[in-house]
């Protein structure tokens, strides 16, 4: 019987299980019945080499195999002879069962990808409301790792018994065959651990319920902390979140205790009856050889095959355990993948061809939208929006604007009455048709962790416009398909360029500056690629072009009509000379590591580095040197509480390292002549040598670095230049004013010195100029180029919250959409900006059907149309100049 | 001009005297020295107020906007302070500060948040910030009784 969703997910394994991999169980099974045959035979062959081979009794030698007259073999031929065949029985029942094993985990393997699969497609298909109740912290686990030692049984879930019992079955039949009595005292102890250990394992099984239930509980609360940690921190809470998990960790160890000392039992039982069986056949079978009725090879053979038949005996009872464990988790994973409501599958349907336009007005008939049982976000809302309307929601929150809103976005489904769009009823519109003619930006939009470009290109991904040119990827592709997993290849071309008015991939990027200059982002993405980095190597021309900025700036500040107000405000890199703004690690170098091994502390303690500078007589400086500006550190920031944010910001020394430089301070106090004693360790030497190098003179004022040592500096820059070995000169990027510095901001590269420290407007002056430069050699495409490929981090963290709703507002708009929903969209923008965003898209949607749902009732002002909402009703509808002058909920509004 | 003496700078101005010299230290430390050509602004009339400044050396014109002309209100030399309110208070610049002079204006930028962190990390700071503001107080009440005593 199918389930209700129609995906087959069943409520029991083993029907999950049949229902996918019918047809290969039967394969398997054959193949482990063929098995038995030549098992059997390993199993009865060592009674013939005993009893003939050996003994000679009962045969007479020669030998004549097959009795053709073919090959005559004399005893010893033959007993080798029978070894042969033993040999071959052997390998072969190994080769199949080495061939089902592989087999199986094939089968086990395509079982765990299609079930996290289903369980995948299930959460995109989980109603909004649903995710309220349900944490990520909960369905991350089930989806990893619980569903992982799932699929490690699901391999094995008819292959293994059968193949242990029949095993069983084999050697219990040989056994029988020698004896009935050996046979029967062979099997005499099962029955007495197949009543007792399922016994003890129902009590597992509760416990182990009990177990997945704790545990899972605990990453809900685990993800609680995390999402609260501030509130933690501020309300001075930690104690009592600790005492917490305290008793939440100390519920798991007592259930899991209870669990292995039940497992472990059984184990002994096992165990205990296993070893006796063995006394059985000494003492029968012992008997029966003196009395003459069984031969002593039958006796050995049987002692063998009987010491055969624990392995398989064990193997079925931890498979039994195995099962319990995973049937159990099996149905609590998929029963919290069973939320009411889910979406309807067919929504989720890829789609096959682009998506019709919107043919009509939005019309909306009784529509009711209930969360659940008792809340109704919407009742009896009648409305029609004819298309291309601007028309603004308002009302207090929670009256139903918000929801009106997430309903045409689909976001809730009407309980009752229709929502239709045009010739279509908006339920039966699949998500691939919706998302591409319509755009929804909610309070809190997300954005994904891929560059600015990917984002806006992310809404125009709606189906596969051209296969990958791979034919490696078919096979692939080939695979998913067998098990269960959507066939559409993610690397194939699925960005609808069209879509968003673009040519190609190419052209898109000036789609992107449009849509981000309507949202008021692209001055903050030029900003970001002038931050920005690129691989002078495959973007060859961009750093040309990059160089010939760097030149014309060069010309604005000493050329011959250069700018006055530039005087004094970059410090240009100059081989002869010590730049004040630079760091002594940088002028030293004369350049950027490009490479771990040369950066940050690692610099003083590299030994090329230090053996050159030793040379110049430098070296011994620095840690004199270090040794001040420790000094000053401990002096600045002992008294801070450790994690202060001053560390991070303005310390040489990480807090946890104060204390350590406290006692290197200690350590080594100098000479009277000023010098440090001799006898300091070289580790102290290289962590007070670190120091200065980060020294950057201008702005830490620290007034260590006169005129004499940059002198000095220099000698060492030049010392430091010729030699350097060839394999650490190739991880610096020397500042050299024609070439591009890859590990260099565009910034960087063009200023190609740093802006001096100390000079009032310096940014924003330089800034200017730079800007004019660029602008004036066409150049700032290219940097808004490298800026639209900057990387936005997780949730858009690298983003500030303004601007990762800017992006989402862009994304939507890339597309085109038929229908605009924003949702208090720019709630979190100051007021100025909120009003330019507004005019700008209100002016911008000409012809795009605008829904402006919105807690500032002001704002509607704006639009043609406004509907207020409130408790769920529809309670006015029409022209804001209207409605404000006339008595009713929008004059109340707006008066406030 | 090194951390030291302006260090010292911040000691001689009396919202500062009675502090620790470390705690000072620290301040100029996190502090910027700006430098202003004559005619520059240091901030307008109407900005938020993000920092105070603390002038080294030149001189700067405080003045106000009024609806006909900027009229100059006072001006300001070596180690006075301006902008403080703005850093203690949210208020907007209430006065235009521009360089003047025939040489520039030398500067020590305090951020606001560096210096309420300050105040939040160093509550015995805070607490001579206080006493500071309160003889102002004081001061302003003793004159505002004189102004009544000679009018009346």
């Amino acid at each position: 019987m199918p389930t209700r969703s129609g995906d087959g997910l069943e409520r029991s394994i083993y029907r999950f299980v049949v229902q996918f991999s019918a047809k290969d169980t039967v394969l398997i099974c054959a193949l482990v019945a063929l098995a038995q045959v030549f098992y059997y035979i390993s199993l009865d062959l060592p009674k013939n080499i005993m009893n003939q081979g050996i003994q000679g009794n009962g045969i007479a030698f020669p030998v004549d195999i097959a009795g053709l007259g073919l090959l005559s073999l004399d005893q010893v031929g033959y007993l080798m002879w029978l070894c042969l065949l033993f040999l071959l029985a052997v390998l072969v029942n190994g080769g199949l069962k080495q061939f089902v094993n592989s087999l199986k985990g094939k089968l086990g393997e395509r079982l765990l990808r299609r079930l996290r699969y289903l369980l995948l497609a299930r959460i995109l298909r989980f109603p909004v409301a649903h995710f309220r109740k349900t944490s990520s912290g909960e369905l991350i686990p089930m989806l990893t790792a619980e569903v992982e030692q799932i699929g490690g049984f699901m391999g094995d879930a008819f292959v293994q018994p059968l193949m242990q019992a029949g095993m069983l079955l084999t050697i219990a039949i040989f056994l029988f065959a020698q004896n009935p009595i050996m046979g029967f005292a062979a099997i005499s102890l099962f029955p007495i651990q197949a009543y007792i250990v399922p016994l003890l394992q129902k009590r597992v099984k509760e416990l182990g319920k009990e177990r997945i239930k704790t545990v899972r509980k605990i990453s809900e609360r685990i993800g609680e902390t995390v999402g609260g940690i501030q509130e933690v921190r501020t309300l001075g809470t930690a104690a009592w979140e600790r005492a917490d998990y305290t008793e939440r960790f100390g519920a798991v160890y007592r259930i899991r205790f209870a669990i292995y000392q039940r497992k472990s039992l059984v184990k002994f039982i096992n165990n205990t009856l296993n070893q006796c069986a063995p006394l059985m056949f000494y003492a029968i079978g012992g008997y029966l050889v003196i009395h003459g009725s069984l031969s002593v090879g039958a006796l050995v053979a049987a002692l063998s095959a009987h010491k055969d038949m624990t392995a398989p005996w064990k193997e079925l009872l931890d498979y039994y355990q195995q099962a319990q464990d995973a049937q159990q988790k099996y149905e609590q994973v998929v029963e919290q993948f069973q939320p009411d409501n889910l979406l309807p599958a067919g929504l989720h349907a890829p789609a096959e061809a682009a998506a019709q336009p919107f043919d009509g007005p939005i019309v909306a008939n009784a529509l009711t939208v209930q969360e659940d049982a008792q809340t109704k976000l919407l009742e009896g809302v009648s409305f029609e929006l004819p298309l291309g309307t601007h028309v603004a929601l308002v009302g207090p929150s929670g009256g139903g604007r918000e929801a009106l809103a997430m309903t045409l976005a689909r976001l809730y489904q009407p309980s009752s009455g229709s929502l239709r769009i045009g010739s279509r009823d908006m339920a039966q519109i699949s998500d691939a048709d919706l998302g591409a003619r319509m755009g929804y930006v909610g309070p809190n939009a997300y954005v994904f962790s891929a560059s600015l470009r990917d984002n806006l290109a992310y809404g125009l991904r709606q189906r596969v416009l051209a296969p990958h040119e791979d034919a490696a990827r078919e096979k692939i592709l080939l695979e998913a398909a067998r098990a269960g997993n959507l066939p559409l290849d993610v690397e194939a071309q699925w960005i609808d360029y069209a879509a968003a008015g673009a040519t190609d991939a190419a052209d898109f990027d000036r789609v992107a500056t449009e849509v981000l200059a309507k949202v008021d982002l692209a001055e903050d993405v030029f900003l970001l690629g002038l931050r920005g980095q690129i691989d002078p190597v495959s973007r060859k021309n961009v750093a040309d072009a990059i160089l010939t900025a760097r030149a014309a700036f060069r010309q604005r500040l000493t050329g011959v009509q250069a700018d006055p107000a530039l005087k004094g405000l970059v410090e240009t890199f100059d081989p002869e000379r010590y730049n004040d703004n630079a760091t002594l690690g940088e002028n030293l170098l004369f350049g950027t590591a490009l490479d771990a091994s040369l950066a940050g502390d690692a610099l003083a303690a590299q030994p090329d580095f230090r053996r050159i500078l030793d040379e110049t007589g430098l070296g011994a400086e620095l840690p004199i040197m270090g040794r001040k500006v420790a000094e000053t550190m401990v002096e600045l920031f002992a008294d801070l509480p450790v994690g202060h944010e001053f560390f991070d910001r303005f310390s040489f020394i990480a807090a946890d390292d104060l204390p350590v430089f406290q006692t290197v301070l200690a350590r080594t106090v100098p000479l009277p002549d000023g010098s440090l004693p001799a006898d300091i360790s070289a580790e102290d030497r290289a962590r007070l040598a670190s120091l200065p190098l980060k020294l950057v003179d201008a702005r830490h004022r620290l007034g260590l670095i006169d005129k004499a040592f940059k002198n000095r500096a220099l000698a060492a820059r030049k010392a430091l230049r010729e030699k350097l070995p060839e394999k650490l000169r190739a991880k610096i990027a020397f500042f050299d004013p024609d070439i591009y510095n890859a590990a260099a901001s565009i910034q960087d590269n063009i200023l190609f010195g740093r802006i001096a420290y100390g000079q009032a407007k310096a940014q924003a002056s330089v800034g200017a100029v730079i800007r004019e430069v660029l602008e004036a050699l066409g150049l700032r495409e290219r940097v808004f180029e490298i800026g639209l490929d900057f990387q936005v981090g997780v949730a858009g963290g690298r983003l500030s919250a303004p601007q990762r709703q800017k992006l989402a507002i862009a994304r939507a708009l890339a597309k085109r959409p038929d229908l605009l929903v924003l949702n208090d969209a720019v709630a979190v923008l100051d007021r100025a900006a909120q009003a330019r965003l507004l005019e700008s898209l209100v002016v911008g949607a000409e012809g795009t059907t605008l829904v402006w749902a919105t807690q500032d009732t002001a704002s509607a002002a704006r639009f043609a149309r406004v509907m207020v909402f409130a408790e769920g009703r529809l309670v006015q509808d029409g022209a804001y100049a209207e409605l404000v002058a006339r008595d009713g909920m929008l004059k109340e509004l707006a008066a406030v | 001009m090194s951390l030291k003496e302006e260090t010292e700078a911040l000691r001689r101005i009396p919202l500062f005297q009675n502090l620790d010299p470390a705690k000072l230290k620290l301040l100029a430390f996190m502090s910027q020295r700006l430098t202003f050509e004559p005619g520059q602004a240091v901030f307008a009339q109407g900005d938020p107020g993000d920092a105070a400044y603390i002038v080294l050396d030149g001189e700067a014109v405080v003045s106000i906007e009024s609806p006909n002309a900027r009229i100059d209100v006072a001006r300001v030399a070596r180690n006075d302070i301006v902008g403080e309110i703005a850093i203690l208070c949210d208020v907007p610049r209430t006065a235009h500060v521009t360089a003047t002079g025939d040489k520039a204006l030398v500067c020590l930028k305090i951020e606001k948040n560096d210096f309420i962190g300050m105040l939040n990390e160093f509550p015995n700071m805070a607490v001579e910030i206080m006493r500071e503001l309160a003889r102002r107080i004081v001061n302003t009440n003793q004159q505002l009784r004189q102004a009544v005593a000679a009018k009346g």
